[in-house]
């Protein structure tokens, strides 16, 4: 217990007991469903987390400041849209081009976000609520009620989510996931030992001592709403490669998937903690969720109603068995300082 | 001093807009200046007018709840699943009104027994209670009420008031005496403006907070049987993303976010200035989407300006010294 108590910390146990949530929600599936343990099953999952994914890591960086960003479902719809007509019109564009135009599409949106939340000190429910609407208002009034065909998109991209990346036997890992994958491990190594990332966590845990200590407080802000939009952004990007054929309703109600899998993958909502690698837990557990219920004979309409009872006791057991795991973990450590060290020896200089 | 002459100064700034959007209106459109519109215009949003009523003494309270259009989705499609198993419509009502009540209560134990943030625990109320509504309606849309309940929500009742409004009206003048004439709407916005010395001096704040996001479900639940009985059927997205505008009402009235500050009759005017500009755009033929995303950008100004405002007002000051 005492190993235990040095080696892991409280919230490496609130991921591994989500881990451990997953496997048996896995096995239970598995047992009722024949067949379950297939590829076809891992693929599908695996796209559909993918998304959510990627838009949830930008969440997290959000909410590890004490703010909120419902907005992205907007964003990523907007980026879908708008790049999709782009290349609809002009098809021999450059992929990459494509995906750095949705990246700066994205962060632009998630430019006037920062701005108005961290300079003009709005709060950013309101703030994000409010760009919620306009940004999906300006997408319905500029495309005409038009939407993106996939037969008007160039091959590339069509094939794009069936583009099978690393093939491991008859496992396939696919674009998508791929891009998914890449982007937790970037910003997991991120905010884990770039001292820029760690102010995320000191702006959420303490505001008052990170503005003492001199932090740009605002800046730190500003920059975890911009990469969110960048990153809902690049979501756009792949829900129009998954998809194709995107309306002007693309995305929406996103940013409620996304902030529950935030929520469900350990990030505490009062800001400060939380990782990364925590969101992609929560996505892959409300993937399985949501790919699997309706194949055990549970409708799809039970799907909402299950997420809002996860999402209510993730943030219940964040708050409740996180704090005694917390004091737990401070007694024991208050224990190891209050064992008396060896004196020092008599005549020894003291500096 | 300040704090009073500001807000004082929000409720004449939101009176003057009131003033100019219904002058404009008047220039832009004939059919403005006229009984028929004005109960047109109150009718069509009324069901959020009525829960932004009780979103302000939650958001006063310095909380805030965004289940609201959930609970209004789940009252009506209890309410319509009920009457589809065979029960008499006013049991039914009883029925959703009572699926609000536990809404509420549900909202009420996280938050002021547990003391979990009201947004997660109203956020995953959000899903959840929609859940409950689409599990009850499915992808059918259930109608077929008696004559008297979609009369009632759609004929006038009062001179040309329907019934709706009459409501509003009742519950605006009854919540103004709870909030600024009674000790529980002084608690209110002791809650609001600072937990923790309410907590010391005795304040039972779970209780406040109980009442407050149990009134708040239980309004929700009868804006949303009045929006079934306007509609005269329910579908399991009904309601679905008021919430957005009902906060926006409230916020645009002056009420802080932070709590603690605000009045019913920012809310009231805030109200008025809302309904008269969609109306106004909707008389020039802009369309829904566009009155909406006008009042999200409203939303966000209505906290930006005040803030703008105050930079200035201090750079002034700092100059001057």
């Amino acid at each position: 217990m005492n190993w235990l108590r040095r080696h892991v910390r409280p919230e490496q146990i609130r991921e591994l007991s989500l881990l451990a949530l997953i496997i048996v929600a896995i096995l239970i599936f598995g047992s009722l469903i024949e067949g379950y343990y297939s590829f076809r099953t891992f693929n599908r999952i695996a796209s559909s987390v993918a998304i959510i994914t990627v838009v949830g890591v930008g969440q997290t960086l959000v909410v590890l400041t004490r703010n909120i960003d419902l907005s992205v479902g907007s964003i990523c719809g907007f980026t879908a849209y708008f790049v999709g007509t782009l290349i609809a019109n002009h098809n021999g564009i450059n992929p990459v081009l494509a995906v750095v135009i949705s990246i700066a599409l994205g962060a632009a949106m998630g430019v006037v976000n920062g701005v108005i939340v961290a300079w003009g000190r709005v709060p950013a429910v309101v703030v994000t609520l409010g760009t919620l609407a306009i940004y999906r208002g300006v997408l319905v009034d500029l495309s005409g009620a038009k939407t993106v065909t996939t037969d008007s998109l160039p091959q590339w991209l069509v094939d794009l989510p069936r583009l099978n990346v690393v093939p491991i036997g008859d496992l396939d890992i696919r674009a998508l996931f791929v891009i998914a994958l890449v982007i937790v491990v970037i910003f997991q190594f991120g905010t884990s030992y770039l001292s820029f990332a760690r102010r995320f966590y000191a702006v959420g845990s303490n505001p008052e001592a990170a503005q003492l200590i001199g932090l740009p407080m605002k800046r730190i802000v500003f920059v975890a709403f911009v990469a969110s939009g960048a990153l809902a952004g690049l979501a756009g990007f792949m829900t129009l490669a998954r998809f194709g054929n995107i309306t002007v309703e693309a995305g929406r109600g996103l940013e409620l998937s996304v902030i529950a899998a935030v929520v469900v993958g350990g990030v505490n909502v009062f800001g400060g903690s939380g990782r990364v690698t925590g969101a992609m837990l929560g996505a892959i557990m409300i993937g399985i969720l949501e790919q699997s219920l309706f194949r055990v004979g549970i409708s799809e309409f039970w799907r909402d109603a299950l997420l809002g009872l996860l999402i209510l006791l993730a943030v219940a057991s964040d708050a409740v068995i996180l704090q005694r795991l917390n004091q737990l973990w401070a007694r024991t450590e208050l224990k190891r300082l209050e064992t008396p060290a060896p004196a020092p020896a008599p005549g020894t200089p003291q500096s | 001093m300040s704090a009073l002459a500001g807000l004082k100064r929000w409720e004449t700034l939101l009176f003057a807009v009131l003033l100019v959007v219904m002058t404009l209106n008047g220039i832009e459109s004939k059919y403005y200046w006229g009984v028929g519109n004005f109960v047109n215009l109150f009718q069509l949003s009324i069901e959020k007018s009525i829960v932004a009523l009780m979103m302000a003494f939650i958001i006063i309270g310095a909380d805030i709840d965004l289940s609201v259009a959930s609970v209004m989705g789940l009252a009506a499609c209890v309410m319509a699943w009920t009457f589809q198993q065979g029960a008499p419509l006013p049991l039914a009502i009883v029925m959703a009104l009572g699926a609000g009540v536990l809404a509420g209560l549900n909202n009420a134990f996280w938050i002021a027994y547990v003391g979990l943030p009201s947004l997660a625990v109203t956020l995953a109320g959000l899903i959840g209670y929609r859940g409950v509504a689409r599990i009850l309606v499915e992808d059918r849309a259930i109608g077929g009420f008696p004559l008297w309940f979609n009369t009632l929500g759609q004929q006038a009742l009062i001179g040309p008031l329907t019934l709706s409004i009459v409501i509003f009206f009742v519950l605006f003048g009854f919540f103004a005496l709870l909030l600024h004439a009674s000790a529980f709407g002084r608690l209110v916005y002791v809650v609001g403006s600072n937990i923790q010395a309410a907590r010391y001096s005795g304040v039972r704040v779970g209780l406040v907070k109980t009442t407050m996001f149990v009134g708040s479900a239980l309004v929700a639940a009868l804006a949303g049987i009045l929006y079934a009985a306007r509609l005269g059927s329910v579908r399991g997205d009904t309601a679905d993303g008021f919430e957005l505008d009902i906060i926006t009402t409230v916020l645009l009235g002056g009420v802080s976010i932070f709590g603690g500050k605000g009045n019913l009759i920012g809310v009231g005017l805030s109200l008025l200035v809302i309904l008269n500009l969609r109306n106004g755009m909707g008389l020039a033929d802009i369309t829904g989407n566009t009155q909406n995303y006008v009042v999200g950008g409203l939303l966000i100004l209505s906290v930006l300006i005040p803030n703008v405002y105050q930079d200035i007002q201090n750079k002034w000051k700092g100059r001057k010294r």
